[in-house]
Parts: structure tokens; C-alpha cells; sequence
């Protein structure tokens, strides 16, 4: 699987970082695997440790399992200063975890990140690939709960 | 195309989006097709019309009535009111106390406003290239091709004396010049869309909101170098960023304005998106460039520049998204009427980004040379819920906090660095006196200290120890002599780091101590935040007077610190306290209060537990 991912681009050094995007985001898991790093090693002709150089820099990245979904909740000033401290609490007691963990179920990841430029509407998080924004503690309640029915 | 009676312009840009803008559109087209009317309408997605906060927003032509914060619930009575029965919905109108705005171009938010990089943003659909064509677009670069010298094209950028809107304000006819007379087989253009500065989304609205600008913008500034390919890196938190710049690359590529000779010239160009992964420090060019060719977006020293090494080691102009969406202007209109606005130094327009305790949050484009009284109170209509305005963060993090005594400051690239601020990309953090500035300092340091690269030991370590500091301080443990000692680091690690990420991370502090260092006395000196932020500094009381024995309180205290009774009321046992709040949320009568200070208890503990363990701090 990993290799058809790999194929998908041309064995250029500089296409690494989509690679590496491309096979987290296929992953249920969201994570690149230490046997997914060798396949890449491979296809592209670069030392594992490069590859892994490279992963650990960029801070999307991860090297070890996580929920289905992604939840990134900005901790940036201007979300901070309209409450994404609430949030934040909100979302560790609801999900039952704390910052980085994934829940019970498997189904949310918690991981705060740095502005997503939406501070006109802040607090904001990301879903996976939605954004929301306005963010009060019912809010955020209601879309875990309609991502929890969708799954 | 058949004429239709009605233009409805729904705000598609993230922050509407955010707010649910495409359940409206979903909406609109349901309840016009069971209306049987949808032939009459046409319904447009709009990049950002700037008040982001009123999301989602619309305008509805031929009047021009704007309608803010739409509810799917709201949809079916515009329909049948607005569209069929010609009664424009009064209530999904913005008003003041004492009037309401119909239209658009009467609503205060855009009173002072000049748009030039956003001229079309809000007002077409970004992924018509027919409409960007239809507002003049293209024209620019028609004429750069085919009746201008590549130095032609410089000299025009340089009357217009624009400069680089990604921070550091560089002349961009300048670095436009070394690239152009560089020799090489092969020269780059790149668009910087990194854009990470907290509270800063301008670069994202404008590719989102109007792609094919930026494009234009880059390639006649591709014309001007003698570049043949040009790169857009946009950070892989934009999504829509990059799916419409991708769009609007294939569409200008089937039209023949872009790839073999464009315009029938010599011209040539192709151009790529790259993305990122999250790392705030891939903005600064030669990381970025680093980031382009597949590595750790490490920066390295300059020089060498990239106007002479860049990427794979070609002369390379990286310029930012708002730079090359005034570029296309400055042909259609003339470079004396772009010089004729803005200030000396510092010319036309500048997109800012206002956010935190201001009305209008969202996006803004005024002349440069505005005062910060203006922006944040007429054009942003003031600090919300009736508070005071405090101070104002201006360029992110390698910017600075101003206060009340700068308000009638010009925004310019001079006037902010002489203060200790910046312009940077166009940041603007309103705070209101709730907001204590130890704290915020402390959260821009922590951004920094998380975004360094930590190539360089300065920035590395020396960011942390000031983050260490301020950390210590918040929770109560400040020494006498921090101050100093913030002050001491924060110049060497702006004068010994690699790049301007290290070099403008102590601004923050440092401007916050100039401008507040009551407040850092306060928190060291005293044990108090007279905003009641720091929880370390501050504590729950409950007021007896006003205390009708509810229990209430006691009973949602996770650790039952409090006691009472109906008669004696209710009493908070200070040492046990965990400041969770929630006995003030509870208490119905509003008899628990948030007091500056630590607990004298709290305090007389701390002093004997640090007299026997003198060693522990
Ligand atoms: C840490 C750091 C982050 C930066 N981030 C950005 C950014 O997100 N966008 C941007 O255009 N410039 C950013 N810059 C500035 C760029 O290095 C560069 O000066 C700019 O892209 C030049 O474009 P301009 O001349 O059009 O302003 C950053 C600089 C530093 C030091
Ligand atoms: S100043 Fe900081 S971010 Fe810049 S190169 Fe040095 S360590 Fe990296
Ligand atoms: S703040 Fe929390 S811990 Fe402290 S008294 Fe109130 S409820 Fe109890
Ligand atoms: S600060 Fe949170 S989205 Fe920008
Ligand atoms: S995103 Fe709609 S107004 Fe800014």
C-alpha cells in the first residue's frame, strides 16, 4: 500500500513531503509507521534517518497512532484571549483525555495547534479538514457528538 | 449566460464557512427550487467580504443589501420576503443604536476603507476567471508583455514605491532589480503563503478569495526577473487556499495565459503549489526555500540571499501573497495614483487583519499612514461589550504591544518600529483590560519557544529560559531582579539568533515591559494580577453580605473546601482551594468574587515552606 502511495509521485527528493502527508492521511490511524518510512527511504534513495529528520521538524506529523479523527484546537493569542482555554477543558473532560491522547473509543485525537487564520471567528479548531469557529462549550459538544453518530 | 434579476453573493471565505456559510448556500438552492424561482437568481460563493465576525454574510444585488450572521432557518424568509415580495429582511441587517444599514457600501466598517488587494475579494467568484477577467484582470499582464521591458516593469514598481507586505517592508522593485541582473540559465519566482503569524489571515483571504490576482501579480513579476517557473508554498492548514490556487492555475493554463508564449510573446511560465506541515518558521524565506526542496525548513545565514543563491541555488525573488496582489493595480491604474496614497515612506494600502476584543474582528484594507484610533475605533468599530481598550499587538510575534498613549500613532513601517512594534503582516491583537499583559507575553513566548527551529543555541535555550521566567512570575513566584533578566536575554537573543524568528521573538516581552512593567512589578513585587487572570494571584471570596446560604457552591466544589450554613453563610477554606471557579459560576446571586491578590493564608504557607526548603523555588 505504502509503495502505491510512493508511486503516485515522481522519486524526487523534494516530493517527500507530500509523501508523507498523502500516506498519514490514508492511514485509519493517521500516523507514518516505521515500515512506511522504509518503503519511502527506499522509492526515494534517502537515509531513514533524513526522512525521519524531516518528520519530527514539521510538527502536522506523527510517528505513532492516533484517533480517526484529528481534532487541532488553536491555543494562539488572539483564540486564547477569546476563550479557547474553556475549550480546551471542555474537550479533555468530554473526551476523557488529556493534550495529544486519543479517546476510549478511538475516534478523536486531541492536539492543540498555532493559528489557523481564522481569528476572525476565533476560538476555532479543526476538524480533520473542517474548520469551526465561534466556539462556545455547547458548540464544541454538539459537533463531537455529530461526528461520534456519523462514525 | 442568461440574465437573472438577482445577484446573491454568499461569503464563502473560511471564517463564513466556519460559521456554517454552506448549509446557508445548500439552503438557498433548496428553498428556491421548491419555489420554482431559480432561474431568477444567481447564487455566487464569495471569497471574505471582511467582517468575518457578522458570518455567515451576504450581499444581494441590484441593491446591494448586506445581511449578516444568516441562519439555515433564516433562508426560506428571505426568499419569499426579499426575492419574491421585493421587502428586504430588516432584521438580518446590521444596526447601531440608532440606525440601520441597508447596503453594503453604507454599513461604517467600510467607511475608511480603500480596497486594492482586496478589490474583488468578496465581490466575485473566485473560480470564475471569466468574472476576474470581466473586473480587468489579465489586463495587467497584456500589457507588461507586450508593450514593456522587463526593466520597464521594475522602473513602474519603483514609482510606485510599494514594498514587501510580508513584514520586513523591503523596496520590491529592489529586490526585483538584483534578480533581474543576475546571470543565470534559470531564475524562480515564489509566492510566500505561509502566512503563520497568530491573528493574521489576509494572505489566506486573498488566495482564497481572489486567486487569479495573485497569479498575475507573480508572473509579471516572473516578466520582470526572467523567471520561467514560479512556486506558490501555502501552509497545508489552508485547504481552500490551495485547492483555489490550483484551480486558477489549470484554468489560466487551458486559456493560454499561462505555460508558452502568454500574449503571444517570448514569455514562458508554468507555476506549482508546494504546501507545508506546520512549521511556523517555514515563512522566513530560506527556510521556506529549504521546506520547497523536501528538507527541515531549517533557515540558513544570509548572505548568501536568495536574490543570489536560492532555490536549488538559482537566483530566486520570494515575495509575499498581498505584495503581488497590489502588483496587477499599479499597471491598470499607474504607479503615481498607488504613490499617492499611504504615507513618505510607506505607500498605498495595507490589508489588516483585526482580531480579540474588538467589534468588528475580520479583514481590512486601509491607506497606510492611518492611526491606530481610526482602525481600531472607527473602522473596527471599538472594543465589544463595553470595556476599555487596553493595549494592541501589532506584527505577531515578532511585534509589539502598544497602549492607550499610541493611539493617534500612524500606521506605517517607521512610526511601529520606532515604538517597539512592528507592521509585520498585518496582525492587529486588540486587547481590553481584562487582558493582563505578564500573561500574553508569556503567550507569545510560548508560540516562539514551540516554533523555533532551535538551530541556533540562542533562540533555542534563551527563549525558553525567558519563557521559564515569565512562567515562574504568573504563578507567583517572581524574583526581585526578572525584570533585568528578561530584559538582559530578550537583547541577546535578538542580537545573537540566525533569523528573524529568534531576532523578534523578545519583542513581545520586551515592548510589554517598557509599556507595563507596573503590571510585571505588581505580579513580582506584590504577589497580585489586578486583572485576575493569573490564577496563582489572585482568589475566590465569598462575599457575606450578599450570600443568601444556598449551598450551592459547596456542593460543586470538587474538593469541599467550603462550608457554612444557611445562617452563618458560606466560607472558603483558602489552602485547600483549587481555583477551579466553579462555586463563582454557580452562585446565583453573584455573592463569589475574583480578588487581586494571592490569600494572605496562601501567602504566609508559601513564605514558611520556602524558609525550610530555601533551595526549591
Ligand atoms: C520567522 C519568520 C516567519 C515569516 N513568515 C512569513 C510569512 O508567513 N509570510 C511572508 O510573506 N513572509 C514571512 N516572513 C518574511 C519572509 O522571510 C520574506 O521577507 C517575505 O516573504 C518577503 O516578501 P515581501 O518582500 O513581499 O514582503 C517571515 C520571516 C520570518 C523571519
Ligand atoms: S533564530 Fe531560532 S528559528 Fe531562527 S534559525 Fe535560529 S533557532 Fe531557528
Ligand atoms: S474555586 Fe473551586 S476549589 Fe475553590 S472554592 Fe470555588 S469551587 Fe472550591
Ligand atoms: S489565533 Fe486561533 S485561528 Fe488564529
Ligand atoms: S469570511 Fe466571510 S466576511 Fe470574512
Amino acid at each position: 500500500m505504502y509503495k502505491e502511495i510512493c508511486k503516485k509521485y515522481s522519486p524526487d527528493k523534494d516530493n517527500l513531503i507530500y509523501i508523507l502527508h498523502d500516506i498519514q492521511d490514508t492511514h485509519p490511524q493517521h500516523y507514518i509507521s516505521e515500515e512506511a518510512v522504509e518503503v519511502i527511504a527506499e522509492y526515494l534513495g534517502v537515509p531513514a534517518n533524513h526522512i525521519y529528520g524531516v518528520i519530527t521538524f514539521y510538527s502536522m506529523y506523527s510517528t505513532s497512532p492516533r484517533g480517526r479523527n484529528i481534532i487541532r484546537l488553536c491555543e494562539s493569542p488572539p483564540c486564547y484571549i477569546k476563550g479557547s482555554e474553556n475549550i480546551l477543558r471542555k474537550m479533555k473532560i468530554m473526551l476523557g483525555v488529556e493534550t495529544g491522547g486519543t479517546s476510549k473509543d478511538g475516534l478523536f485525537t486531541l492536539e492543540l495547534c498555532a493559528c489557523l487564520g481564522v481569528c476572525g471567528n476565533a476560538p476555532v479548531m479543526m476538524v480533520n479538514n473542517d474548520v469551526y469557529g465561534d466556539l462556545t462549550e455547547d458548540k464544541v459538544e454538539e459537533i463531537v457528538e455529530k461526528i461520534r453518530r456519523g462514525n | 449566460m442568461s440574465l437573472k434579476r438577482i445577484d446573491l453573493l454568499i461569503c464563502c471565505g473560511s471564517g463564513c464557512v466556519s460559521a456554517g456559510a454552506l448549509k446557508i448556500k445548500e439552503r438557498f438552492h433548496e428553498v428556491l427550487n421548491e419555489k420554482g424561482i431559480s432561474n431568477e437568481i444567481n447564487i455566487i460563493e464569495t471569497g471574505c467580504m471582511g467582517p468575518c465576525d457578522y458570518g455567515p454574510v451576504m450581499v444581494i444585488y441590484p441593491e446591494g443589501i448586506f445581511y449578516k450572521a444568516v441562519t439555515p432557518e433564516d433562508v426560506s424568509e428571505i426568499v419569499e420576503n426579499h426575492f419574491i415580495k421585493g421587502r428586504p429582511v430588516q432584521r438580518l441587517m446590521l444596526h447601531d443604536e440608532e440606525k440601520t444599514f441597508a447596503a453594503q457600501k453604507d454599513v461604517p466598517f467600510y467607511q475608511k476603507q480603500v480596497k486594492v488587494a482586496l478589490e474583488n475579494c468578496g465581490y466575485i467568484d473566485p473560480e470564475s476567471l471569466d468574472e476576474y477577467i470581466a473586473t480587468g484582470g489579465y489586463e495587467a499582464l497584456g500589457t507588461v508583455l507586450t508593450t514593456m521591458t522587463p526593466q520597464q516593469a521594475i522602473d513602474v514598481i519603483k514609482e510606485s514605491g510599494l514594498r514587501g507586505r510580508g513584514g520586513g517592508g523591503f523596496p520590491t522593485h529592489a529586490k526585483w532589480q538584483m534578480v533581474h541582473d543576475a546571470k543565470s540559465d534559470e531564475k524562480y519566482i515564489i509566492c510566500n503563503g505561509d502566512e503563520g503569524d497568530p491573528g493574521a489571515f489576509m494572505d489566506r483571504s486573498i488566495l482564497e478569495g481572489d486567486p487569479h490576482r495573485i497569479l498575475e501579480g507573480m508572473m509579471i513579476a516572473a516578466y520582470a526577473i526572467g523567471a520561467t517557473s514560479g512556486f506558490f508554498y501555502i501552509r497545508a492548514e489552508y485547504p481552500l487556499a490551495i485547492k483555489r490556487i490550483k484551480h486558477a492555475i489549470e484554468q489560466a493554463k487551458a486559456m493560454g495565459l499561462m505555460g508558452e508564449s502568454v500574449f503571444d510573446s517570448k514569455f514562458s511560465f508554468d507555476a506549482e503549489v508546494r504546501t507545508g506541515a506546520g512549521a511556523f518558521v517555514c515563512g522566513e524565506e530560506t527556510a521556506l526555500i529549504h521546506s520547497i526542496e523536501g528538507m527541515r525548513g531549517n533557515p540558513s545565514p544570509k548572505p548568501p540571499y536568495p536574490s543570489t543563491s536560492g532555490l536549488w541555488g538559482k537566483p530566486t525573488v520570494v515575495n509575499n501573497v498581498e505584495t503581488f496582489a497590489n502588483v496587477p493595480s499599479i499597471f491598470v491604474k499607474g504607479a503615481k495614483w498607488f504613490a499617492s496614497m499611504g504615507t513618505e515612506l510607506s505607500k498605498g494600502t495595507k490589508v489588516f487583519a483585526l482580531t480579540g476584543d474588538i467589534r468588528n474582528t475580520g479583514l481590512v484594507e486601509v491607506p497606510m499612514g492611518i492611526t491606530l484610533r481610526e482602525l481600531i475605533f472607527d473602522v473596527g468599530g471599538g472594543i465589544i461589550g463595553g470595556r476599555k481598550f487596553k493595549a494592541v499587538q501589532l506584527g505577531g510575534p515578532s511585534g509589539g504591544c502598544l497602549t492607550i498613549e499610541h493611539l493617534d500613532v500612524g500606521v506605517d513601517y517607521e512610526s511601529l518600529k520606532a515604538r517597539g512594534a512592528m507592521m509585520g503582516s498585518g496582525g492587529v491583537i486588540v486587547m481590553n483590560d481584562q487582558n493582563c499583559m505578564v500573561n500574553i507575553a508569556k503567550y507569545f513566548m510560548d508560540f516562539c519557544v514551540d516554533e523555533s527551529c532551535g538551530k541556533c543555541s540562542p533562540c533555542r535555550i534563551g527563549l525558553k529560559q525567558m519563557y521559564d521566567i515569565l512562567e515562574r512570575i504568573v504563578h507567583g513566584y517572581g524574583k526581585i531582579g526578572d525584570i533585568e533578566e528578561l530584559q538582559r536575554l530578550g537583547e541577546a537573543v535578538s542580537r545573537l539568533s540566525l533569523c528573524g524568528l529568534g531576532q523578534s521573538a523578545p519583542n513581545p516581552v520586551l515592548s510589554t515591559i517598557r509599556y507595563f512593567r507596573d503590571e510585571y512589578e505588581a505580579h513580582i513585587r506584590d504577589h497580585s494580577c489586578s486583572t485576575k487572570v493569573c490564577l496563582a494571584l489572585m482568589h475566590f471570596d465569598i462575599d457575606k453580605d450578599n450570600c443568601i446560604g444556598c449551598s450551592l457552591c459547596a456542593r460543586k466544589c470538587p474538593v469541599n473546601c467550603i462550608t457554612g450554613s444557611r445562617e452563618e453563610k458560606y466560607t472558603i477554606h483558602q489552602l485547600d482551594c483549587v481555583k477551579c471557579g466553579n462555586c463563582q459560576d454557580v452562585c446565583p446571586v453573584k455573592a463569589v468574587n475574583r480578588v487581586p491578590g494571592m490569600h494572605p493564608e496562601e501567602k504566609t504557607k508559601r513564605d514558611t515552606l520556602k524558609k525550610q526548603h530555601p533551595h526549591e523555588d
